[in-house]
């Protein structure tokens, strides 16, 4: 049994341990390292737990028991995902550390003796109010990061489901449940700490469903945020520097996530919050007009021959790279191409794909350098010096009409300029709009060639025409 | 007058928010990813307030009201710790440089 001042400097140590992981993460040289931070920090938090209760009872047993099929189950999840899974694997994550946010301050709501918060019906005001804080948003991020796991997977459909009045009854029930803690504090009634619950899980759910398939990023990135701010309430109820330290890491980690999402859209936290975006389809008589214009399109061929006699090729991956799970056969390409002396980049938009760095961990996963992956805005310069642009599953990240139209919902977007090589080539499955249902004037340019197919086959019919 | 504990949580809290913004402001866009499984795992030292809430049972009703929420909480944390510390090496082992690749 170790003192409680000596226990918090532990905390204090593993809490430093997590911010050199994090510290870690700004170059994939050093990640490798900080992630081992990461785990020494967590081993001494949860060992300095043990010694500082000193309770060497059966219950040890099963908390050890508990633990070690929570971390068989967890080690297999790990080993076992597909690395295209990972959007949904992380909102997945995001799910359990919320409910055991909220079970953790269930259990001391129940038991605050075993915390040191008083007696039941008489806990500590401060501590009341922090435990229900830490119950409601880790309620919210369960339920919303449950919504957000079922779109990812397809379970349910990315479409935004929104209804009149969503946003006056989410109103409603957030200050309902501030109204509700405020009385849980004054009559300390378990019926309210459920009902606080229950509210929260609900708000979850309504929170998320508005909210579309692209925008998934922003909405991965705020359950990161909640499920950190989540920790932080817990923190302070168990007065407990470690979870406190992290819990506010997390939480600014994830409202950065946000901002920088919503950022590289050019539309602000609270549009993405009220969702909606992209709900409405273009109508008919504008779909008309499209089929009217005329577009080039090619087959495997044609942009073999193309990309051969290139010198240089900036690769554009998006979301439909990763559900066509065509990383791979990109890299059979260009490792072909490189051989015939030609210079292959990546450029990849902040919100391509599902969730923050997702292109990239694809990229990772088919062996691609990650010196060869460049982000926005330092690559944007060279495609007016590049050959050709090879797009494949991304859309609106390369409209110019965000550049050039005031009128359209993306105008002010940074897009990759993509038009700006002598020639682009467009692997898409139709000429269907991108998310934000507009259509893309890159399509009709003269010096685009459309390669209408799955993005894996495509891909893999160049390689066999590179030969 | 006493300064309330409370204060200086809250002052640890404030600060580590302010480490948080410049600390994750230099994470590499290419490793946002592995960003969040990491910040998942460590999220999931709230498993030390599941140990004290499982350990709280008496010797003679291990598994009470309060202690069940306890070990259920331990089991979601433990699978978010060594699911997310796990696949986040599993993701930072596939980023490598130019010269690694052709060994």
């Amino acid at each position: 049994m170790i003192s409680a001042n000596l226990a918090a400097i532990f905390y204090l140590v593993s809490g430093i341990l997590f911010i050199l992981a994090l510290r870690g993460l700004s170059s994939p040289d050093t990640s490798r390292q900080g992630n081992y931070f990461g785990i020494a920090g967590m081993i001494i938090a949860i060992v300095v737990t043990f010694l500082s209760i000193g309770n060497f009872s059966t219950s040890l047993v099963y908390v050890v028991i508990f633990l070690v099929i929570g971390g068989a189950i967890g080690a297999f999840i790990a080993f076992k995902i597909p690395m295209t899974a990972m959007p949904e694997l992380v909102a997945g994550f995001h799910s359990l550390v919320g409910l055991a946010a909220v079970f953790v301050a269930i259990a001391a709501f129940l038991n605050p003796t075993a915390f040191n918060l008083g007696n039941v019906g008489d806990i500590k005001l401060a501590s009341l109010i922090e435990m229900s804080i830490g119950a409601a948003v880790g309620a919210i991020t369960f339920s919303g990061s449950i919504i957000a796991f079922l779109k990812l997977r397809g379970i349910m459909s990315g479409a935004p489901i929104t209804f009149s009045g969503q946003h006056i009854l989410n109103l409603v029930l957030g200050i309902g449940i501030f109204v509700l803690i405020f009385y849980l504090c004054k009559t300390q009634s378990t019926n309210i700490f459920w009902t606080v619950i229950i509210i929260s899980f609900l708000v979850g759910v309504l929170l998320i469903i508005p909210i579309g398939g692209a925008d998934m990023p922003v909405v991965i990135s705020m359950l990161n945020s909640y499920s950190g701010w989540a920790a932080a309430g817990i923190g302070f109820t168990l007065e407990n520097t470690a979870l406190i330290i992290t819990g506010a890491l997390v939480g600014s980690s994830g409202a950065i996530l946000s901002y920088i999402m919503c950022k590289a859209m050019n539309r602000s936290f609270v549009s993405v919050i009220l969702g909606g975006f992209g709900a409405d389809n273009s109508t008919d008589d504008k779909k008309e007009k499209k089929d009217q214009k005329p577009v080039k399109s090619g087959n495997a061929e044609d942009a073999a021959f193309l990309m051969k006699n290139a010198s240089s090729v900036i690769i554009v991956p998006g979301y439909g790279m990763a559900v066509a799970q065509a990383q791979h056969a990109l890299r059979e390409m260009v490792d072909k191409l490189k051989k015939n002396d030609i210079k292959v980049t990546y450029a990849i938009h902040p919100v391509a794909g599902r969730m923050p760095g997702h292109m990239n961990v694809l990229l990772a996963e088919a062996n691609v350098p990650y010196d060869e992956v460049f982000e926005l805005e330092d690559i944007n310069n060279d495609f007016a010096n590049s050959d050709v642009a090879f797009v494949i599953g991304a859309n609106d990240v390369t409209n110019p009409v965000a550049k050039t139209d005031p009128k359209s919902p993306i105008f002010g977007m940074p897009v990759l300029d993509v038009e700006k090589c002598k020639s682009v080539l467009f692997v898409k499955r139709s000429l269907s709009p991108g998310y934000a249902g507009i259509d893309n004037e890159l399509f009709y340019k003269d010096n685009t060639l459309m390669l209408f197919a799955d993005a894996k086959k495509m891909t893999e019919d160049i390689v066999k025409n590179l030969d | 007058m006493e300064i309330d504990p409370f204060i200086f949580r809250l002052s640890i809290f404030v600060l580590s928010i302010f480490i948080g913004y410049y600390v994750v402001w230099s994470v590499t866009p290419s490793l946002h990813t592995p960003l969040m499984s990491v910040t998942n795992a460590i999220s999931s030292v709230i498993i030390v307030g599941a140990i004290i809430a499982a350990l709280a049972g008496s010797s003679e009703s291990i598994f009470n009201t309060s202690s069940i929420f306890g070990f259920i909480a331990i089991i979601l944390a433990a699978i978010n710790i060594f699911g997310g510390f796990l696949v986040t090496q599993r993701m930072l082992q596939m980023y490598k440089k130019k010269k690694d690749k052709k060994k």
